[in-house]
């Protein structure tokens, strides 16, 4: 019997087993996936608990129950991988032998990383990218009364570029509902140069941040937080005061990588970006935001890679090269506010570009356009998310990204 | 892309003016690169740019300014003060290396 064993069951790894389970035969590989929280959380939600929009209970869901048969879930914590004997040990003691090894075990915010960030954390300070914080900053904007509100991001990369904007937008349609815009002054801080990683797209946001009077303070690398004066510090000695501070903190993968030696400066495994093979284990890959690879870390980029990874995955345990490259494609909704959104489709090397996003049978999308129907979208992938994705079956969107649509004129 | 002849030397240069050809950099060139961006060099600028470009001969890509802080031994904050403002696109600019990633 061969083994096949994951590490974590969030989008990727369960995506990737539900793939994987009918492709390998049952009498020739077992499939044990370890994870150590049996519940599975819609972290796309995570966006809109804050403002009420989702119940925190309406985007958890158990693990086991998108677990195909023939797959072990085995509850459990790794303390580290070792690679030149094929085995992972868990904190228990428990010893997992593999022939191949799959880490999936993503990225997570460590706003401890950020000398003053955790002091006041559930206080003045607020982060969104956990299913605690989203549901505590719910509560807090439940009865805020308003004042400086600042967005703010650590450091790149992050899981899901696109949130803190989203966020940004939200909390201006948020306050506007409830007749208090005027009593709430917001700063989106960054450490890009403007309102998001990629030029043409960056402009768009960028206007779009202008026109509802959101002021953007850029290269601001924080160096701590003052969490009694409340305000941010950032390395060249800049400030900027807030009454409540909405973080997203430096994002890292998760430790047992550093461990076992497998990961970079932030524990991301380092892998080849076409295939997701470990650089140095012919036999460990690493899948969604576990891996390096320079694309967005988003379920939509989990989800275009594992349409390919399947694939390979076979060639590559039969000893054939692997023939579908990644190419790093993301197709992310955003979130604008007032029931609209915005659309963006890119990859490793073509950045997001306005123009229209093809969709058989029921498209096309708008590309970096406010269209209702893009926040339709947004809106019915929870669904897909659960019943679709997830169970790893086919939507009809090609996994590639396509150039058909886009408008290439903004493009220097 | 195009090309731009720096301290009288033709290299090829991409519309931010960063070197694209890593084997066409010399001390000469760094030198005028970094008074096109005010940067008025030190041993301590010369040893970071030079570690800055072996380090992308071996990882294949540049180097974040938490990497230049980790694997470089050079704090974040003395970064700043070496190559105020951005010092992670002013290093790279002056080493005549890709502006660093991390920003996907």
């Amino acid at each position: 019997m061969k083994r096949l064993l994951v590490l974590g069951a969030g989008t990727a790894g369960t995506m990737a087993v539900n793939k994987l389970r009918p492709l390998l035969p049952r009498d020739d590989w077992t499939i044990t996936v370890v994870d150590s929280d049996e519940a599975h959380y819609y972290q796309p939600g995570y966006l809109f608990v804050p403002f009420g929009i989702y119940r925190p209970e309406e985007i958890v869901k158990p693990k086991a129950r998108f677990m195909p048969s023939g797959v072990d879930l085995v509850l459990g914590e790794v303390d580290r991988v070792e690679p030149d004997d094929n085995r992972v040990l868990l904190m228990d003691g428990t010893e997992l032998r593999y022939d191949y090894l799959i880490i999936a075990s993503g990225t997570t915010p460590r706003p401890e990383e950020t000398p003053g960030m955790a002091d006041d954390l559930g206080g003045s300070v607020h982060e969104f990218y956990t299913f605690a914080g989203a549901t505590a900053l719910a509560e807090k904007l439940r009865t805020w009364e308003g004042g400086r509100l600042v967005v703010h991001i650590t450091e790149m990369p992050i899981k899901c570029p696109v949130a803190p904007l989203e966020f940004t937008f939200l909390a201006d349609a948020f306050f506007t509902e409830q007749g208090l815009r005027d009593k709430v002054e917001i700063t989106y801080v960054t450490p890009l140069e403007g309102a998001f990683t990629k030029p043409v797209a960056s402009k768009y946001l960028g206007d779009m941040l202008d026109t509802r009077g959101i002021r953007l303070e850029g290269d601001f690398m924080v160096e701590s937080i003052d969490a009694e004066a409340r305000k941010l510090v950032s390395f060249d000695e800049r400030e900027v005061a807030y009454d409540l501070l909405v973080t997203i903190p430096l994002n890292m993968g998760a430790d047992f990588v550093a461990r076992s030696g497998l990961g970079d400066d932030l524990n991301y495994v380092e892998v080849d970006k076409e295939t997701l093979l470990s650089d140095r284990y012919d036999n460990i890959f690493a899948i969604g935001d576990a891996s390096n690879i320079p694309a967005s870390k988003a379920g939509s980029v989990a989800h275009f890679a594992m349409d390919l990874f399947p694939h390979n995955f076979l060639r590559h345990i039969q000893g054939l090269k692997m023939t579908e490259p990644f190419d790093g494609h993301a197709n992310c909704f955003i979130e604008t506010g007032h029931g609209k959104g915005l659309l963006i489709d890119f990859n490793y090397e073509t950045e997001p570009l306005p123009g229209k996003y093809p969709l058989p049978g029921f498209g096309p999308f708008s590309l970096l356009k406010e269209t209702e129907m893009n926040h339709w979208g947004k809106v019915m992938f929870r669904w897909m998310y659960w019943n679709i994705l997830l169970p790893g079956k086919e939507l009809p969107l090609p996994a590639l990204m396509s150039m058909a649509g886009k408008e290439t004129a903004d493009l220097s | 892309m195009g090309m731009a002849t720096i301290a009288g030397k033709d290299v090829h240069v991409n519309e931010e003016g960063f070197l694209t050809e890593f084997d066409e950099w010399d001390e000469d060139v760094a030198a005028e690169l970094a008074k096109n961006i005010e940067v008025e060099m030190t041993d301590e600028h010369w040893a970071l740019i030079k570690w800055l470009r072996a380090d992308y001969q071996e990882k294949g890509e540049t180097a974040t300014t938490r990497r230049v802080q980790t694997a470089g031994g050079v704090p974040t904050k003395r970064q700043f003060e070496l190559f105020p403002k951005k010092p992670a696109k002013k290093m790279a600019y002056i080493a005549g290396v890709p502006k660093p990633k991390g920003c996907v």
